[in-house]
């Protein structure tokens, strides 16, 4: 598990002060969701993000949302994908190439890539659970050598639903990956699997004994995944989940993102699942 | 061996998992009248409304299957694949499918006889129970994931 050293550190100066970004680019991928990238607008730009971590995005004027990290570059650049839930989420989806947001961050413990070397690595994604999966699907296929068998199951409501589509069948063609994709409902137009993604499951190809599953998604998704996961020999503690909540200081001040005994801001997102299994369980947390 | 009994049929459902660890016996006598069947995409399979005389075991290939919305008149609502069943209507009166299956895939699979099946789970309790006992958790799952379905798992 990575520790507070191995942390990379925040937004210099006040914890609180956005770092001016530019847009640099915007793609739309689903009727109410949109993938921006940015890059450092000036000399500042926020620490080296991790897989799985997360920044506050400052839409001027509006507010601040915490919003995981789908890409980073080591020129500064961002990669975020958004899902309009209200008012700052819609506000970052009608940016447009050249407008300006600020972000602090980067934040909280991301995947623990490291852990899970030589391990055969399961990566279960719904909905809009992939974006924050997405670097470390990048960071696998760059240490390929590294790790054993790696599967992806990714499931959305609809086709249509389906985030980085494209991206995704280049995925695909890899030999070295096996990828299900899965909707909860379709049309005639789609040729794939149907079914929530714990269809998936007793389909996937794992050893119990040396996999490491990585889950994000709503949380009954990761609720359910990981139950399914469990009945089929896989340790919870061999489960990772990504927890989402609401949040405002994003560094472990004001208990907004209380989650049981944690903070998911500073002790999360990241968490292990044998840690907050009694938590998910719970309607109401 | 009786002569409705194909012996390749016979040994692809002994090599099904949903007849894994079942009396040779039992499966024997499940299999009269069974057949292999294909379908090319697009193939229907069962058609809602029809009577339900076989239950599919599918050996290869993929099943969608459709309910019709009157918005959508052909929304999949789920897909089965290898080593999965296809059916439940023809084990619950009135015997009627409930909802269309289309071939999305050519399928390669093994159709058992309604009638021999319902026949022999009533006459031999014993095996009858041990298929039942195997046949809830498919009715418990699917059941689990049309409320998993319900409570929108990927809203956020
Ligand atoms: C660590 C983390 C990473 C996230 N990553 C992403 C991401 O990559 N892409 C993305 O689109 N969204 C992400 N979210 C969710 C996003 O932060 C919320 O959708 C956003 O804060 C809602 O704010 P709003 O002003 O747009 O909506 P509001 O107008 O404030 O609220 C709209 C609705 O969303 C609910 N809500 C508010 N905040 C959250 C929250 N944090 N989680 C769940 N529901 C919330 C409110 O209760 C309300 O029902 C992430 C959240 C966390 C905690
Ligand atoms: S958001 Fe303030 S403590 Fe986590």
């Amino acid at each position: 598990m990575l520790t507070d050293a191995d942390r990379p550190a925040p937004t210099p100066g006040h914890p609180f002060a956005p770092v001016p970004y530019r847009v640099r680019a915007v793609a739309t991928e689903t009727p109410d969701t949109t993938t921006i990238v940015i890059e450092p607008w000036g000399t500042r730009r926020i620490g080296r993000t991790q897989p799985g971590q997360f920044v506050m995005l400052y839409a001027f004027g509006i507010g601040e949302s915490p919003i995981g990290v789908a890409g980073g570059h080591p020129d500064g650049q961002l990669v975020h994908t958004v899902r309009n839930a209200g008012k700052v989420t819609g506000a970052l989806g009608r940016l447009t190439p050249g407008d300006t947001v600020g972000v602090r961050g980067p934040y909280g413990h991301g995947w623990p890539i490291g852990e899970a070397k030589g391990r055969d690595i399961l990566i279960v994604a719904g909905g809009l659970g992939l974006p924050p999966l997405r670097p470390l699907v990048y960071e696998l296929f760059a240490r390929r050598e590294s790790y054993g068998r790696v599967e992806i199951i990714y499931g959305a409501r609809t086709p249509k639903d389906l985030v980085y589509y494209d991206e995704i069948q280049t995925w695909r063609r890899r030999n070295d990956l096996r990828l299900q994709v899965t909707v909860d409902a379709a049309g005639r137009e789609w040729y794939g699997d149907v079914g929530v993604v714990t269809t998936r499951i007793p389909d996937a190809r794992f050893e119990t004994g040396r996999t490491t599953a990585f889950l994000c998604g709503p949380e009954i998704m990761m609720r359910m995944t990981a139950q399914a996961l469990v009945a089929r020999g896989l340790a919870p503690e061999a489960i990772w989940v990504s927890m989402e909540r609401n949040m405002k200081c994003a560094v472990g001040f004001c208990g907004h993102c209380q989650f049981g005994p944690s903070f998911v801001c500073r002790d999360g997102p990241v968490l292990r699942y044998d840690r907050v299994q009694h938590l998910l369980s719970l309607r109401e947390v | 061996m009786s002569q409705e009994t194909d012996p390749k049929v016979v040994d692809a459902v002994r090599a099904h998992p949903f007849f894994h660890g079942f009396d040779p016996a039992f499966v024997h006598e499940v299999c009269q009248h069974a057949r292999e069947v294909r379908f090319e995409p697009d193939e229907l399979l069962a058609k809602e409304g029809a009577p339900a005389d076989v239950f599919y075991l599918i050996l290869e290939g993929k099943v969608a299957l459709e309910a019709g919305a009157a918005d959508n008149p052909h929304l999949t609502v789920q897909t089965v694949g290898r080593d999965e069943v296809l059916g439940w209507s023809w084990l619950v009166a009135p015997h009627r499918w409930r909802f269309d299956a289309r071939a999305t895939k050519p399928v390669r699979a093994a159709a058992l006889s309604a009638e021999v099946l319902r026949r022999t789970l009533a006459s031999h309790p014993t095996w009858g129970y041990q298929f039942l006992i195997r046949f809830m958790p498919v009715l418990a799952e699917r059941l689990e994931n049309t409320r998993i379905q319900l409570l929108d798992l990927h809203a956020h």
